[in-house]
């Protein structure tokens, strides 16, 4: 039966456009119901469960309580294609969680296509609005449903729609509330669960629960426009659209990054951020330029009392390092008359971001009676996020752990957001549950290898089969010395050498990898699982594997003495170390040892050894010298960044020590033999795919983003020269103390401030730029992209796949045709790893607590800002960084010290003290714990 | 976007497989030798031909065969929009190229020579699949004519959304970007005169979308035959036969 689909769109130049729409009805769309004889169900799933209530869902219900939905108690669901729609349009997140739910065999959810359903179809009225119209249909699918399945299934509508409510009743059809149907389940641990909505919207609020908020009701913040206005004012221009972000180290403070302007808008203040949160899509209007802020950012502290500075690892990049340190800038005088940064008022949220947070609630009283809901405050982790108002019936359980929140409204009287509870992670201090709250925190997927995602391995115990070293597309290596080198301890080992002397004196040189794509299909569940998860995460502990532990650690893990199979690149090298020609393979191999970089270097070393493999050592040893020397030239920056390596306690998995990880000749020389694999490769799959390759680069850093830099290199006297990385990379090796001749430490504090100014390396689609822009700034190299590491990185995988196109050994995936497809894989990719890095450094920040516990420690660091009551100091042995406060906090900016700007110092009113950038300090490092279970690292000055 | 849901049903409720109704008349224009309209959906358009006539300019006319024009041009009032130029645009002049070459690939034109044959093409309502829509209004309207052929010329569209193979697409589909293969064929010949896509694709996959275009044409001809025998049968019936 056909139907057509009268509406009117708006188009994007803002005219309005008629619509007509076909709609074809079927009859062929089943109910879902397992027992029903009329559908012929066995041709499609049929979940619901016939002898049960049917429970159908209306929108706000999707919309408010995903969290509910996705607890066991609520189960066999009928979900409307129409309601579902209206769930994409307003959130995609929940609608994402609610596919995943319809699509889980273990729930009993079913999607039933109403609109396109012939008795179900519902034809628009005239001057009927949307939600009507919706509502309508729902009414319609429901009573269909009902008389469908007949009196042995009872058919119950839940809606929180109250005039939805009303005429279901009236049409004869039983609805009721979320609120009282949970209530009839007599589970009182499902109504924490529930959101309770706002008090003004027109939904049906719970009565039961009276508000426990102060009674005054002021408003504290100002009304959000309504989206006409906001439309029309970014038309007008008087508005400005952009993403929220909100200061990582100080939440009063956030940036809108804004086309329109073309530069960032900083927005101080809980007023002016109007109620938006982290990643909110928001309006932004500017303030007159008299308003605009001066920077209170000098100080360490922060406008409201209790949050601060904490202690943390360095950052060792521009995108760890704290935002305020860029506005230090200029003398006095200069930004006082024209403040040069815009700064603005949220006006309007576009667009929520809205997810739920890890953290605990703030220590209070317990009240009189339990089992009553009461009001507490939760505070998040992430010191972006505001506290959130929770309410809880089992408050004597949630004060002492890690909890997850999400938010649900926050109206203009309230000065934080409502939210609710979701679920206990355990208990705080535990380390257990802190590095789950780092996994969770940073969106790491660390739940086990699904059945589907295991079916997929091949079968264990797993050999190189003869197939495999017959098949004419690989090379058979086997007789060659072929090792590997790594850190000890390593299981998961995916890159291999070896280096054999030629007759005409030249040297075959091979970089083997772990041939991952063998057993990795494009388009499997194995491949789309190792896709999200994008990389291994490595914590202190644990490391979370982005494929299967037997692929991990043992099919492609090119361990010692056992054959595997690789995909190689071998070069011939003159003992110049230049390039002859370069060959790319699949091969099968057989490593002949596994060494570590103490071993190889140990042998490296001891002259007394003279076996072929030390020799190989050695001789690629010296190629690497040539090479890494020739890219130093070239221009390539040698950073350094202060990593940290713990030993931990093999029974209770409790750090025993602290220390600089070391780095060895044998370690640099494995890294320039991976760049030159991974740079003749980004070649490869650049000439043969130019606009779908995967590769890397690393973007040039701007003067200003250097500027900190430069000032901090000013106050000692250095000048750095930072034209380009050539000069930067000269000027940063003649860079000395010019104060303390006598300092080691200088050269590579100079390089690890350095580092932090830079943005870290990005994945991207050749085909999304211009090759200009394909530069690798940090290696000077034209093109870079990742192949050494396709066990631990999927973005080598996608390469390995790629180089397999390439030679003709394999079709190239569908994938690669879809540049908007290709392009998200890059962005995900992007993600993962930041947030893989974010949550390595989380993990060393926990241990780091952990370790100091029991050991108040002195020791020395250099003061790397200055700051008005204080100074940030950096701690070389432990590799962190925190406040120091010179003044005690409360009697802030009370006038005994006073900051040199151009000399980067601070000094004592009376002159008799001061400190200036880089200077070294001794410092006495003791956990502290000024409120129950929140340790935190303090550190103090010791005179 | 999503253009099939996960429950296999296309933004219309059509499944991936499944066609827009088909409706046809024939002897829409008196004044023409033939004509036609064909509707696939929302998309509709009209076909007139006359001829075969005396060849109009004289420097063009083929001494053994017949001269086959064409041309195609949308109404104004076919699209939401005002079309400002609604023929001599690069994209007529191409769809009016492809029209009278498949056409021409099927008309027995060394029986008439030195004649001329014009097909006029016009797009009522355009909604996706207008070249297809075109070519099987065309089609009828020849027959209508009855111009001698070697078979009937059927077209269908084929495209290749969301990893899914799709028939018939209508605008929304078309304009998502992917690709689109328009397929005519010869169908008692199992003959392809037309093949045209506008993106890349695999070749495994883009041999699944041609083989459903193909199916497609297939079911358009079944049903092209079925209006030509009705219209056959009225003609019959008024001749009193």
């Amino acid at each position: 039966m056909l139907q057509s689909n009268t509406f009117s769109r708006k188009t994007k130049a803002g005219r309005i456009k008629k619509e007509v729409r076909e709609i074809y009805l079927r009859d062929d769309i089943y109910c879902g119901a397992s027992a029903c004889k009329t559908c012929l169900a066995s041709t499609c799933r049929a979940p619901l469960d016939a002898s049960s209530p049917l429970l159908i869902l209306d929108t706000n219900v999707l919309l408010h309580q995903i969290d509910l939905l996705e607890n066991p108690a609520i189960d066999n669901v009928v979900l409307l294609s129409v309601v579902l729609d209206e769930v994409k349009n307003k959130n995609m997140a929940h609608y994402n969680r609610i596919r995943a739910l319809s699509t889980n065999p273990l729930r009993k959810f079913y999607v039933f296509s109403n609109q396109f359903h012939k008795e179900t179809f519902v034809k628009r009225m005239d001057g009927e609005t949307p939600n009507d119209y919706n509502d309508r249909a729902i009414r319609v699918a429901t009573r269909w449903y009902q008389t469908h399945l007949g009196a042995a299934t009872p058919v119950l509508l839940i809606t929180n729609d109250r005039d939805n409510k009303r005429r279901a009743s009236e049409e004869g059809i039983s609805a009721d509330t979320i609120q009282s149907y949970v209530k009839s389940l007599g589970q009182p641990e499902l109504l924490d669960l529930l959101v309770h909505p706002a008090p003004e919207s027109e939904d049906v609020t719970m009565e039961q629960i009276e508000d426990l908020r102060p009674s005054k009701k002021q408003v504290v913040y100002q009304e959000h426009k309504p989206m006409s206005e906001i439309t029309l004012g970014l038309h007008r221009g008087i508005y400005h659209q952009g993403k929220l972000r909100v200061n990582r180290y100080n939440p009063f403070e956030a940036y809108v990054g804004s086309e329109s302007i073309g530069d960032e808008i900083i927005i101080y203040g809980r007023q002016n951020m109007n109620r938006a949160f982290d990643g909110d899509i928001v309006a932004v209007e500017l303030l007159p330029q008299d308003q605009w802020h001066e920077e209170k950012n000098l100080s360490i502290a922060d406008e409201e009392d209790e949050e601060e500075d904490d202690v943390h690892l360095a950052p060792s990049s521009a995108d760890d390092a704290p935002r305020t340190t860029n506005l230090v800038s200029g003398s006095a005088t200069e930004t006082n008359s024209t403040p040069s940064r815009h700064s603005g008022r949220i006006v309007g949220i576009i667009k929520r971001n809205w997810h739920s947070y890890c953290g605990s609630l703030e220590p209070m009283a317990m009240p009189a009676g339990t089992g009553s809901f009461t009001s507490a405050l939760f505070v998040s982790k992430d010191r972006r996020i505001p506290k959130i108002r929770i309410q809880t019936r089992q408050l004597e359980n949630l004060l002492d752990k890690r909890i997850i929140v999400a938010v649900d409204s926050w109206d203009r009287q309230s000065r934080y957001p409502s939210g609710h509870y979701v679920r206990v992670i355990g208990e705080i201090g535990d380390r257990d549950t802190e590095s789950e709250v780092v996994l969770i925190e940073n969106d790491i997927n660390s739940r086990p290898f699904s059945a589907q995602v295991l079916a997929c391995l091949p079968a264990l115990p797993w050999s190189v089969s003869s197939e495999d070293v017959t098949n004419s597309i690989r090379l058979d290596l086997r007789s060659l010395c072929v090792f590997s080198v790594d850190p000890p301890g390593c299981k998961d080992i995916d890159d291999a050498l070896h280096c054999t002397a030629l007759p005409n004196g030249n040297y075959e040189v091979g970089v083997h990898i772990a041939d991952v794509t063998n057993f990795v299909h494009p388009g499997t569940p194995l491949d789309d699982e190792a896709s999200q998860r994008g990389t291994s995460v490595y914590l202190v502990e644990r490391r979370i594997d982005m494929l299967p532990k037997p692929l991990t650690e043992d099919i492609c893990s090119l361990r010692a003495d056992v054959e595997r199979l690789s995909f190689s690149v071998i070069w011939e090298m003159t003992p110049e170390a230049e390039i002859i020609s370069t060959r790319f393979t699949k091969s099968v191999i057989k490593s002949c040892a596994a060494l570590s970089y103490v071993e190889a270097q140990a042998r490296m070393d001891d002259s007394r050894l003279m076996d072929p493999l030390t020799t190989d050592l050695r001789n690629m040893n010296a190629l690497a010298k040539i090479m890494r020397q020739r890219r130093i030239d070239r221009g390539a920056l040698t950073l350094a960044s202060a990593e940290v390596k713990f030993q931990i306690d093999t029974e209770t998995h409790d750090p025993l020590d602290i220390g600089m990880y070391q780095i060895r000749e044998a370690n640099q020389m494995v890294e320039e033999f991976m760049l030159a694999a991974n740079v003749s490769v980004a070649k490869q799959i650049r000439d043969c795919f130019p606009s779908c390759s995967l590769l890397r680069r690393h973007p040039t850093p701007t003067r200003e983003m250097l500027e900190p830099l430069l000032r901090t290199a000013a106050a000692v006297g250095l000048d750095l020269d930072v034209s380009s990385s050539k000069a930067l990379a000269d000027s940063l090796d003649r860079a000395v103390n010019i104060l303390q001749r006598d300092d080691p430490y200088f050269n590579k504090l100079i390089r690890i401030l350095a580092t932090r100014c830079m943005t870290q390396a990005v994945y991207f689609c050749s085909g999304d730029l211009s090759p200009p822009e394909y530069h690798h700034y940090g290696l000077a190299a034209p093109l870079y992209t990742h192949f050494t590491s396709p066990i631990r990185r999927y973005a080598d995988v996608i390469v390995h796949r790629l180089l397999a196109a390439s030679l003709g050994i394999d079709k190239l995936p569908s994938v690669f045709q879809d540049r908007t497809q290709l392009t998200s894989i890059a962005d995900n990719l992007n993600y993962r790893h930041r947030n893989a890095q974010m949550a390595s450094r989380a993990s060393v920040e926990l241990h780091t607590i952990i370790y100091f516990r029991k050991r108040p420690t002195d020791t020395e660091a250099r003061i790397v800002k200055i700051r008005s009551n204080g100074f940030i100091v950096f701690v070389p042995k432990y590799g962190i960084e925190g406040p120091v406060y010179l003044t005690t906090r409360g009697e802030k900016g009370s006038g005994e010290w006073y900051v040199d700007e151009q000399q980067q110092k601070i000094v004592k009113m009376d002159n008799s003290l001061s400190y200036s950038v880089l200077q070294t300090v001794r410092i006495h490092m003791e956990v502290v714990g000024p409120q129950p279970n929140r340790p935190k690292l303090q550190l103090t000055l010791i005179f | 976007m999503e253009y099939v849901s996960p429950e296999g049903l296309r933004l219309d409720g059509r499944r991936p497989m499944e066609m827009r109704q088909l409706r046809a008349e024939i002897g829409t224009v008196a004044k023409a030798d033939g004509s036609a309209v064909f509707e696939m959906g929302n998309t509709k358009v009209i076909a007139a031909v006359y001829g075969p006539r005396e060849v109009q300019n004289r420097s063009q006319q083929i001494s053994d065969q017949a001269l086959v024009r064409c041309e195609y041009s949308m109404a104004n009032f076919s699209t939401g929009d005002r079309l400002r130029k609604p023929k001599g645009d690069r994209r007529s002049t191409e769809i009016s190229l492809v029209i009278r070459q498949t056409m021409e690939a099927c008309i027995l034109t060394h029986l008439m020579p030195r004649s001329q044959i014009d097909i006029f093409v016009q797009v009522l309502q355009a909604d996706g699949g207008t070249r297809s829509a075109c070519i099987n209004a065309a089609t009828l309207a020849l027959a209508d004519a009855g111009i001698p052929m070697r078979d009937i010329v059927t077209s269908c569209s084929a495209g290749y959304l969301n990893s899914a193979p799709l028939l018939d697409l209508n605008y929304i589909e078309d304009s998502a970007g992917g690709p689109d293969v328009t397929v005519a064929i010869l169908p008692k010949l199992d003959k392809v005169t037309l093949l045209q896509m506008d993106a890349k694709l695999p070749v495994d996959i883009f041999e699944n979308v041609m083989g459903l275009a193909i199916e497609g044409c297939k079911a358009v001809s079944n049903y092209i035959k079925e209006v030509l025998l009705g219209n056959t049968k009225q003609l019959e019936y008024r001749r009193g036969l």
